[in-house]
């Protein structure tokens, strides 16, 4: 099975939209930015599976089989 | 005096009598300017009970101390009148260039009362003060009027009501530099009411600076750390405010189809990346600001393109209609511009009454068998846009707002406000913090009364827990304070992304000679919060008005990453009223107003 890893503003930039990566058991969102080229500093807000919180922690989290993960780096309005 | 110009402008337009006063220098610096100075001298004047729309009522455009100086994004002003909308104090502010160009005339503030007896305009050009005929120039889109006035003015910045404030619609906004708005609370309206169409600025005045060699270190260093800043550096200045759509709408908080949904899987049509990547012609920066966050997008009206959407905009014009189609977003956003209409409540009127469409309660028959006003009938946006912006029809009713339509049918429940105004693009029952600050805002519903979005969605300075309660009503009272501020400084509410409070503080220091520090200004904005709320509280606005609609305190968010959820204000309401120090009741006590001098 696969994952897709969902790109915003700037982290699109040679990468596309959406990702698609092979799934590995055990695999973390710090495998996942670390094949993609990117590093947790550069990441404001990340979502693992609908499920949003510290940058850090959810960096640690497991990824599921089949799930996705959401990756922005610094934006705002309003 | 140092910053300010110390003139503060007064135009009676009944008697047509003109005349300028000393600006209370000691006042002045009590509430800053802008939104903080502005609402004590209005205060001060009028009846907080008055009639938005009686002649007796009056309006303010007024400056901060940083409007006009070299300070980054310090071009803005702020409108100050009783909002006919929600009945609350109204504070609008708009960037663009006409602030400043108020300031270089010669004046910190213009105090308009009475009512003329005939549409005018005013025109200002230093000491030459003048109040001239407008019949020409009534019933004239923005962009038309803009366009006669500068012909007749040449080199003047002109500010200018559309039909929408002259049929005094409660959602009129006044419009500068034709896509830079006061938008909210229906302030153009108020000038409909007094027959004033427009006001004409110029000058080559310079406000004195008690510090210029400080003021230029401490400006060097603000736009150093505006650069760096990943958001005002980076975000903002390549995809605007629109980058906000994709965020938003993961996270399962973009209100769609009238609030009733969370996410919009057809949002990325409307987001920051498709406007940049296909409609962008053009960064289109207000008045000395290194963040440039306005577009200018292609469209249909215009070879050199029009003013693009902000975030709020896109939101209201697409996911809260059912609809996903940027270009008649950039349309809508177009003919709100040229009505003079507040994008958000214009559209979340649309959405209400698609709404009661929906539920039963309008009918093909009260709209006379005319375009059905229906989640996803892209055909009816901008066909009822106009009918609201020119009172036609069932347009008329439309043109009062989302609170006013939905009471008219007997469920005000519908309608997504708080105090009558409209709630922006974020569904609080994801996030707490901000649901408490909407319900809290002294201007009814808002996004920049406070905006805990920053730190409960987009992890900005730090990322909190979006569905936590614990620390909130601080956090809340803390942003609340901190940008009724940075609103009366004049400078703009993006630069607290990268900057702080003692940023602020060093550039009111060597601007105005003072020696504040950080936690100075933190409590002149306290002082701004409590002033405000006194007013509402005099002009009947009761502390039960502090709520949101039930929808989001008794419905559970039906799907997406916040599933589940309701607004939790029964918990957090009494614990920010603690940390106000105010009573249980939410009112302000003796002890909190002395302390802050009021």
């Amino acid at each position: 099975m696969a994952i897709s890893i969902k790109l915003f503003a700037n982290f699109r930039e040679g990468r596309g939209k959406i990702v698609q990566m092979d799934y590995t058991p055990g695999m973390t969102g710090q495998d996942v930015i670390d094949a993609l080229g990117i590093t947790a500093p550069e990441i404001a807000a990340i979502i693992v599976d609908g499920v949003d919180g510290k940058v850090d922690a959810m960096l640690t989290v497991p990824v599921k089989d089949g799930g996705y993960l959401a990756i922005f780096p610094p934006v705002a309005g309003g | 005096m140092f910053g300010y110009m110390g003139k503060i402008l007064r135009i009676n337009l009944t008697t047509g009598v003109i005349g300028t006063e000393d600006l209370d220098f000691e006042l002045a610096k009590k509430y800053i300017g802008g939104r903080g100075l502005g609402t004590k001298m209005y205060m001060d004047e009028v009846d907080p009970q008055i009639d938005p729309f009686a002649a007796e009522n009056k309006i303010i455009f007024i400056n901060g101390p940083l409007t006009g100086t070299a300070t980054p994004t310090g071009g803005r002003y702020m409108v100050v009148t009783k909002s006919p909308l929600t009945g609350c104090i109204a504070s609008s502010n708009s960037g663009g260039e006409w602030g400043a160009y108020l300031k270089y005339a010669g004046y910190d503030a213009i105090i308009i009362e009475g009512k003329a007896s005939l549409p005018v305009y005013i025109n200002i050009e230093e000491e030459k003060v003048e109040i001239l005929p407008a019949l020409d120039i009534w019933g004239k889109y923005t962009s038309e009027t803009s366009a006669a006035l500068k012909e007749k003015h040449p080199d003047s910045k002109v500010l200018t009501i559309g039909p929408s404030g002259e049929k005094l619609s409660q959602m009129a906004a006044i419009m500068n530099e034709n896509d830079r708005a006061a938008g909210r609370s229906g302030v153009g309206a108020v000038m409909g009411s007094k027959n004033l169409k427009a006001i004409t600025v110029k000058g080559a005045q310079k406000p004195v600076i008690a510090n210029p060699d400080g003021l230029k270190a401490v400006t060097k260093e603000c736009r150093g750390m505006l650069k760096e800043n990943g958001v005002t550096g980076g975000g903002l200045p390549t995809y605007g405010t629109a980058v906000l759509v994709n965020i938003i709408n993961e996270h399962g908080v973009y209100p769609t189809n009238n609030f009733q949904g969370g996410h919009d899987p057809g949002a990325e049509a409307v987001s920051g990346e498709t406007l940049t990547e296909e409609y962008l012609i053009k960064r289109n920066p207000c008045h000395h600001c290194p963040i440039g966050c306005g577009r200018w997008v292609k469209s249909e009206h215009s070879p050199e393109g029009v003013g693009g959407p902000e975030y709020e905009t896109l939101w209201v014009f697409a996911g809260d209609l059912g609809i996903n189609d940027m270009n008649i977003v950039i349309d809508a956003n177009y003919w709100c511009n040229e009505f003079g209409l507040d994008t958000i409540s214009a559209g979340a009127t649309l959405a209400a009454a698609m709404e009661l469409y929906q539920r039963g309660y309008i009918t093909d028959e009260m709209l006379d068998d005319d375009v059905i006003l229906k989640f996803g009938n892209a055909e009816s946006v901008i066909h009822w846009l106009k009918k609201m912006g020119k009172r036609e029809g069932f347009g008329d009713l439309l043109a009062r707002g989302s609170y006013r339509l939905a009471d008219f049918f007997g469920v005000p429940e519908y309608s997504m406000s708080v105090k009558k105004q409209d709630l922006p693009a974020y569904d609080p029952r994801g996030i707490q913090g901000m649901g408490l600050q909407y319900a809290t805002s002294n201007r009814g519903g808002c996004h920049v009364r406070g905006y805990l979005i920053s730190p409960e969605i987009l992890g900005l300075p730090e990322k909190l827990d979006r569905f936590e309660l614990a620390g909130k009503p601080v956090w809340a009272k803390i942003f609340q304070d901190l940008t009724a501020l940075i609103d009366s400084t004049g400078l703009c509410l993006f630069t607290s992304f990268a900057l702080g409070a003692q940023q602020y503080a060093d550039m009111l220091n060597e601007v105005l000679g003072t020696e504040w520090t950080a936690d100075d200004i933190l409590l002149a904005g306290e002082r701004i919060w409590n002033l405000e709320k006194l007013f509402n509280l005099e002009a009947g606005i009761s502390p039960e008005e502090d709520t949101l609609p039930p929808r989001f305190l008794e419905e559970e968010m039906p799907e997406g990453p916040t599933k589940g959820w309701v607004h939790k204000l029964d918990e957090l309401l009494p614990l920010y009223y603690q940390e106000r120090g105010w009573d249980e009741d939410g009112i302000p006590t003796d002890e909190r107003l002395e302390k802050l001098g009021l």
